[in-house]
């Protein structure tokens, strides 16, 4: 096994895993979809970050956090239904890659290409991967009771405008970190998937939870060994092993 | 009873989106009190208990007393369904400790191998005492309840009333409670506020629920307007 492989597959793995765990929250509270336009909206970015030769995560990340605003702006202004702000947002962001973007890159940017990443790289992002798994596991309840209702969290005094803050700021990061594996046309699957598997098949908050980081990082470790034996390109494959997963779990779903 | 004012409310008014919800109420609530909110649909009673625990804004004056333990039962919680969740999980959400869990769902009349059953297969009997039992957790000295019998077919209402009952007298609890149902305000409550965004009566139920005020409250006439025993 050669080191480049294995700095894809553990990257993968964390990553995937993280996105289920931190998609398992985002479920709860049909969020999901909202890592779609922020995945798309990284495109701008990512088509930025290559033309000048700089990480693809570090031109993603500021493009996701003004998207957070952005989305957060427009619900605060419009009353529109999340949907359709989201299709606004995304849209302008698929725009905008390929107004910039020479087509000929495109691939990169749209399905994402952890195979070529670098050891500093690797490095950076299962630092950043740790990091958000301790976050998050911190603001894990405190979060679902915000998702099953804001009065009652309230009225135990859980400052919701904080646990929103740090929660979006951790979607940014996962979000910023996925875009390089699977692209951002990709992202929101990587949240969404292994999250609804995980809750076909448990009964307890628990078993959701890291079920849905267990199926991450399953999916993400088949697509990458798949993608060493056919060649394909490893984020549809990251994907595609999700929604196996997805259709296994419909048939044993309790 | 004891003489001391738990809760003191002067003047409140609140809005929402630039609509008028509630405007100049003033009440007390003494320890060891029922107060029901009775009002009919849209009257501002479950704005009034979110703005008395500080989920919404107001203008005006509540003062609770210091040092003072709350429990707030919601109305419904429709999202809750959507994440596997079982009734240890539910307490655990508040740092409930197991003991004290097992020991407000016995006494709420629950066993303990209900702890590992699905939220999502309750009855809508069986969840609205889970929510009860939930308020309880902490110890509160007063609870707010937010029309705790929406949906619960009429055995299980009876029952939820029982309970109440023997759970005011239990713990020594002060109630505040969201009604739209008259019959529980004779059976249940020291006081009662009638509110239609304005405060239209605020006192014991048999003085100050009469004809004139109920048809005021609800508009034409009512023909249900007292217990009798």
């Amino acid at each position: 096994m050669d080191n480049q492989f294995l700095l894809s597959l553990i990257v993968g793995i964390c990553v995937g895993g993280a996105a289920g765990f931190l998609g398992s929250l985002m479920l709860g509270r049909r969020m999901a979809l909202v890592a779609g336009p922020l995945g798309h909206l990284t495109l701008p970015g990512i088509a930025l970050a290559l033309m000048y030769g700089f990480d693809v995560s570090l031109g993603a990340f500021p493009f996701v956090i003004f998207g957070i605003v952005l989305i957060w702006l427009f619900e605060m202004r419009t009353k529109l239904p999340m949907e359709a702000l989201t299709a606004v947002v995304f849209a302008s962001g698929v725009a905008i890659a390929f107004l910039l973007l020479p087509i000929q890159q495109a691939e990169a940017v749209l399905v994402g290409d952890i195979t070529k990443v670098s050891f500093a790289e690797a490095a950076v992002s299962v630092f950043l991967i740790l990091l958000l798994f301790f976050v998050v596991k911190k603001i894990y309840s405190k979060i679902v009771l915000i998702n099953i209702s804001e009065e009652l969290a309230k009225s135990e005094k859980v400052d919701i405008r904080k646990y929103n803050l740090i929660y979006l700021g951790s979607i940014a990061i996962i979000v910023a970190l996925g875009v390089k594996m699977v692209g951002g046309l990709l992202t929101a699957a990587l949240v969404a998937i292994p999250a609804s598997a995980a809750r076909n098949l448990s009964r307890t908050l628990a078993q959701y939870a890291f079920g849905a980081m267990i199926i991450g990082g399953l999916s993400s470790s088949l697509g990458i060994l798949t993608f060493k034996l056919t060649g394909f390109p490893a984020g549809p494959l990251i994907i595609l092993a999700s929604t196996l997963i997805f259709l296994i779990s419909i048939i044993f779903k309790r | 009873m004891g003489n001391e004012v738990i809760l003191k409310v002067r003047n409140l008014n609140v809005k929402l989106d630039h609509q008028s919800i509630i405007e100049n109420l003033s009440f007390e609530v003494k320890k060891g009190e029922v107060l029901t909110i009775l009002g009919p649909n849209g009257a501002g009673k479950s704005v009034l208990l979110k703005t008395l625990i500080g989920v919404l804004p107001y203008k005006g004056e509540i003062e609770w007393a210091k040092e003072l333990k709350i429990g707030y039962v919601p109305q419904r919680l429709p999202f809750i369904k959507d994440i596997p969740l079982n009734i240890r999980d539910f307490f655990n959400l508040k740092g409930s400790p197991e003991k004290e869990t097992e020991a407000i769902l016995n006494s709420v009349g629950f066993q303990e191998d209900f702890l590992r059953k699905q939220i999502g297969d309750l009855s809508s009997g069986q969840f609205q005492r889970v929510l009860i039992a939930w308020g309880l957790v902490g110890k509160p000295q007063v609870l707010l309840f937010d029309e705790p019998t929406t949906g619960v077919d009429i055995s299980a209402e009876e029952t939820i009333y029982k309970l109440l009952a023997k759970l005011k007298e239990e713990r020594d609890l002060t109630i505040l409670l969201v009604t739209h149902d008259l019959s529980v305000v004779y059976k249940f409550s020291t006081d009662v506020i009638c509110l239609n965004r304005q405060p239209i009566c605020f006192g014991p139920p048999h003085e100050v629920l009469t004809p004139e005020s109920l048809q005021k409250l609800y508009g034409g006439e009512v023909k249900y307007y007292q217990h009798k025993h």
